[in-house]
């Protein structure tokens, strides 16, 4: 055996050769070696006993692994349509002409790789950038040529960190410059909180009678479907099996979405209280947070957190008062993937496997993770049934507004002068909100990230709520200087890259809309092409097997609807030429015109010829 | 005697095959003459339209510019447009190029390929050679095309059937025997 | 049987075993809906999304879900046909399917599947991917350009021939079929007479030497529309369900 497969076999030993911790030995061979190569997969496909392309297939799937080796630095840098709007590409180009590299790129010494990442929950402060584990934001192209002149003299992106940021951003087992940007507190999340308070509350209840306490409380989930919470403790309670858990969906992915992140770093004793009541009600003894790789600078705070909790008997083998009631809890790290944000996916992640969505039924709640009964809950949502122990779900249901009780926090990015996070109750009007965040001039809103609703003024007086305007909690503000087909485009592009490709309307149907979102952009749209997008979505939405793909039509199918004349301006004009629209003949002809190195006679650029 | 609709036709990168398949609707050619006038088309080697055709039938996409300029025509000329056969529909065999870069296609065609012959190493490039479109485009991609004979060829029975239906008024639904991809 | 129930397909009431399909009660009662990633010898998958039928007003897709008493479900609505159709056409523009040249054509699922639904052309537009053939294996080769991602071959290769020699790799529209072994499929364990292979429902898998051994016009979907060997068993049903 050589030295490498005695590494890689070590690893796979330190994760007990189960198959289903590959995620946690993919990514412990891949941040040794930089990727995870033939050899590589061998290796782990032997110490774990799956088949090679098994390994191979999850390699492939997740953004933060490769099969080809990377830098020891990898450089990622957000590409949302938020940072693009502060700047990021300068940025890029500053980091591009600095490394010398391209994009996807490493520096010929090996060290440095450069790639793009999706929204990294730094839209607040944006421009931003991941390298490595660490979070860097507020970028501009000094500070990019700046980073990478340290890079090179000391090799650690923990030194990049020269101010902290607020709150537990500057705990020791954090040091980050991140910013938590809480704007408003509200009386759910960011409440003053009294550790344990919640947890002896339940505890001193039966099972069943906290079920009822959320179920009174008429909890959603947080995380944007709005699912009845005390319904889904309630079928996991009733599923009946030897083993049950308690999944926390810290993935948020969703662009625009930040929120999670303030939780984690400000209020995890909350949502680890949360989790134990859930396990207590639902009679799991077994908690797992999936905690998304671009979060992994939290991960050494959150596991300090959960052994000061085990210490003060909060978690662990007996819970304060129940004696017989167990709850421990682990963290398991993402490695990029929008997807994992879907539940069942989430559990695919969690077993070692693609982040592919599961089919249902089964629903996780009968048959879950490792096909035990499994309850998948939003940070926010864990949270919110903390305090509703805490506080009762009278005093609960009272907040918000009568379908949707409670408060909500939303992340807001964009156009408007106060971004951040705030906490406000449900039933807020939007208005009241862009006046709060300081974005009078708004042109267009989007309510819930790309897989919401791209509203414009029109809608502007109507309510954040799951019955109005429903949101997991992304909040983008364009304001009237905004390419909104550009923004549609850029969201399209989003959903190309994070759709896992199981299923055919959404592994099809986004790339065909992005294509034809381009057209428009092109101004060579065709007046048929209206309703085409609207019968291609439309199967999109029915069709689709899980939440991302019928809901990743909604960029082009919201911003139709809101802004149609936008779509209606960019219509492919009428040259009498015979050509639809979308047909490009000068591009059709660039490349042969360049190799033949000489111009059409026949198309001259006053088309109409013939 | 009103005067006859007139059909035009033409092949664009295609085979001839689908043309073949149209004089194979044998004897009923008499019919069909008692039925329209071919304008442009290979049929009677007319060069230039010369007037308003009730039915266009073009076979091939279109790989170069010239391909292009004649289906442009037969849009302006033609009251319904059709595209027969695979190459009109799906670019068929010439778009298997459309997975190599245009470059390389030039080079294999020219200088590389194991059957080429060429001391002086040029690639053709006189001006009244048609420039290659970046890919081939199936003829739908390029103008409006009203119906599609789908085969390779489609059989006769299929662009007769068509022909008849399209000329008469009819509807064409062809039946499940009549409609094959290959 | 005793526990056999009843459920509704179609406005007709049908009968169905416990751990069926919706899918499986419908091809017992004679009623095809079409699929391309189902199969009767595989555990289902579910993407595919063409059997995407209506479960008490919602779409599901009838491979993945289990049939239950009383369950109401529509199969062939105007909107879920249309939803088929364009399915079928995403497909098709997907990869490069150049029929003419296909040993399956004829035989082929997806091809039979345009038949069936009348496609003449999609309506969108072809993508002509770059993809890659494996013809490394003696016996057998995998042309990548006609894959449709049905994953039949991943099951069967695991479920029915224990090997596992197939699983995907990539994601999104990069997901593609690969092999379990660095060298390609000519590296891998598998033989010609592998359930993987006669599974393939397009010409994506193919035992080599074996190509246009039957003639047109006598291939499986020459004369009769797929579906129509289930659709055949309508009647016998009918008949039994009368004499209950």
């Amino acid at each position: 055996m050589s030295e490498t497969d005695a590494a890689i076999a070590e690893i796979c030993e330190r994760f007990g050769n189960d198959r289903t911790r590959l995620m946690d030995i993919v990514a412990a061979v891949q941040a040794d070696r930089g990727g995870v190569d033939g050899s590589a997969l061998d290796a782990i496909a032997s110490a774990v006993g799956v088949p090679r392309v098994e390994v191979e297939s999850l390699v492939t799937f997740y953004a933060f692994f490769s099969d080809r080796p990377k830098g020891g630095i990898v450089i990622r840098l957000c590409d949302d349509i938020i940072d693009e709007m502060f700047g990021a590409g300068k940025v890029e180009r500053a980091f591009r002409e600095a490394l010398e590299i391209g994009i996807g790129e490493t520096t010929p010494d090996g060290r440095i790789t450069l790639e793009r990442a999706p929204c990294i929950g730094l839209c607040d402060q944006a421009p931003a950038a991941l390298i490595n584990d660490v979070p860097v934001t507020y970028l501009s192209g000094d500070r990019a040529r700046e980073m990478v002149a340290e890079l090179k003299q000391h090799g650690d992106p923990r030194k990049l960190v020269h101010r902290l940021g607020d709150g537990n951003n500057a705990h020791p087992r954090v040091r980050s410059m991140v910013h938590n940007g809480i704007r408003k507190r509200g009386a759910v999340i960011f409440a003053e909180m009294e550790r344990g308070a919640a947890l002896r509350r339940a505890l001193a209840m039966s099972p069943v009678e906290v079920i009822r306490d959320i179920k009174t409380s008429r909890l959603r989930g947080r995380g944007g479907a709005g699912f009845p919470t005390g319904m889904k403790w309630d079928f996991t309670r009733a599923a009946e099996a030897d083993r049950k858990f308690v999944f926390c969906n810290a993935d948020e992915g969703e662009p625009g979405t930040f929120k999670d992140r303030v939780i984690l770093t400000e209020c995890p004793d909350l949502l680890f209280e949360g989790m134990t009541i859930a396990g207590y009600a639902i009679g799991a003894t077994e908690g797992i947070v999936y905690l998304r790789g671009e979060y992994a600078y939290l991960r050494e705070f959150l596991e300090e957190v959960l052994e000061q909790r085990r210490k003060d008997g909060l978690l662990g083998k007996s819970l304060p008062g129940r004696p017989e009631a167990a709850f421990d809890i682990r963290i398991q790290m993402g490695a990029g993937a929008y997807i994992c944000g879907e539940e069942t996916a989430l559990i695919s992640s969690c077993e070692g496997l693609r982040g592919d969505p599961k089919n249902r039924p089964p629903f996780p709640a009968q048959r879950g993770y490792l096909g035990f009964p499994t309850c998948v809950n939003n940070v926010e949502t864990l949270c919110c049934a903390a305090r509703i122990l805490e506080k009762g779900p009278g005093w609960f249901a009272e907040l918000g507004s009568k379908g949707s009780p409670g408060t909500k926090l939303l992340s807001v990015s964009g156009d408007c002068s106060i971004p951040g996070v705030y906490e406000v109750p449900f039933g807020i009007r939007l208005d009241a909100l862009l006046e709060m965040v300081g974005a009078p001039n708004a042109a267009a809103v989007q309510v819930g990230g790309p897989s919401g609703r791209l509203v414009g003024p029109d809608e502007f007086k109507r309510m954040i709520c799951y019955d109005h305007l429903a949101t997991g909690g992304s909040v983008m503000v364009f304001g009237p200087q905004r390419d909104l087909l550009h923004v549609v485009e850029r969201f399209m592009d989003f959903f190309v890259e994070e759709s896992c490709g199981y299923c055919t309307p959404c592994r099809v149907g986004n790339v065909l809309l992005r294509q034809k979102v381009a057209d428009f952009r092109a101004g060579r749209g065709a007046a048929s092409d209206f309703a085409w997008i609207e019968e291609l979505g439309d199967t999109m939405k029915t069709a689709s097997r899980c939440g991302l793909g019928q809901t990743s039509a909604n960029p082009v199918l919201s911003s139709l609807q809101a802004f149609r004349d936008l779509y209606e301006s960019r219509l492919g004009p009428d040259r009498g030429d015979a050509f639809l629209p979308a047909f490009d003949i000068r591009g059709a002809l660039a490349e042969s015109e360049r190799l033949a190195g000489r111009a059409s006679v026949v198309y001259t650029g006053g088309e109409g010829e013939g | 005697m009103a005067a006859k609709p007139r059909v035009a036709t033409a092949s664009l990168a295609g085979c001839f095959g689908c043309h073949m398949s149209i004089l194979d609707i044998d004897e009923r050619i008499f019919e069909l003459i008692e039925l329209i006038e071919f304008d442009k088309s290979p049929i009677n080697d007319l060069k230039e339209f010369t007037g308003r055709c009730a039915v266009g039938l073009v076979e091939g996409g279109c790989c170069n510019e010239e391909n292009v300029r004649v289906l442009q025509l037969f849009r302006k000329h033609c009251d319904v447009l059709v595209s027969v056969g695979e190459c009109a529909i799906c670019g068929g065999i010439p778009a298997m190029r459309n997975a190599v870069p245009l470059k390389e296609c030039l080079d294999e065609a020219y200088l590389k390929g194991p059957t080429v012959h060429n001391p002086a190493g040029h690639i053709p490039n006189d001006p009244d050679l048609p420039l290659l479109l970046d890919k081939v485009y199936p003829c739908h991609e390029v103008v409006k095309v009203d119906y599609h004979l789908q085969g390779c060829p489609p059989p006769a029975d299929a662009i007769w059937q068509a022909l008849v239906a399209l000329l008469t008024g009819k509807p064409l639904e062809l039946p499940y025997e009549l409609i094959k991809y290959d | 049987m005793s526990k056999t129930f009843t459920l509704t397909i179609d406005n007709t009431a049908v009968k169905a075993e416990p751990g069926w399909t919706i899918l499986q009660a419908a091809d017992a009662a004679g009623v095809y809906i079409p699929r391309l990633c189902g199969h009767k010898d595989l555990v289902p998958h579910g993407s595919c999304r063409v059997c995407t039928v209506l479960v008490n007003g919602r779409p599901q897709s009838a491979c993945t879900t289990p049939a239950t008493p009383g369950m109401v479900v529509d199969t062939a609505t105007d909107e879920l046909k249309e939803h088929r159709k364009r399915l079928i056409e995403m497909l098709f523009v997907e990869g490069n399917h150049f029929c003419m040249f296909c040993e399956r054509s004829g035989g082929c699922e997806l091809q039979a599947l345009g038949y069936r639904f009348g496609m003449l052309s999609p309506r969108y537009p072809y993508q002509f991917p770059v993809r890659e053939v494996d013809a490394s294996h003696p016996d057998v080769m995998v042309d990548r350009n006609r894959c449709i991602l049905c994953g039949r071959c991943v099951r069967a290769s695991r479920d029915l021939d224990g090997r596992s020699a197939f699983q995907f790799v990539g994601r999104g529209p990069e997901k593609r079929i690969a092999f379990n072994a660095a060298d390609g499929l000519g590296g891998t364990d598998i033989e010609a007479a592998d359930r993987a292979v006669e599974v393939c429902p397009v010409g994506a898998i193919l035992r080599k030497r074996e190509g246009y051994r039957v003639p047109i016009g006598q291939r499986p979907y020459d004369r009769d529309p797929i579906g129509s060997d289930i659709e055949a068993k309508a009647a016998a049903a009918a008949g039994a369900g009368e004499e209950d």
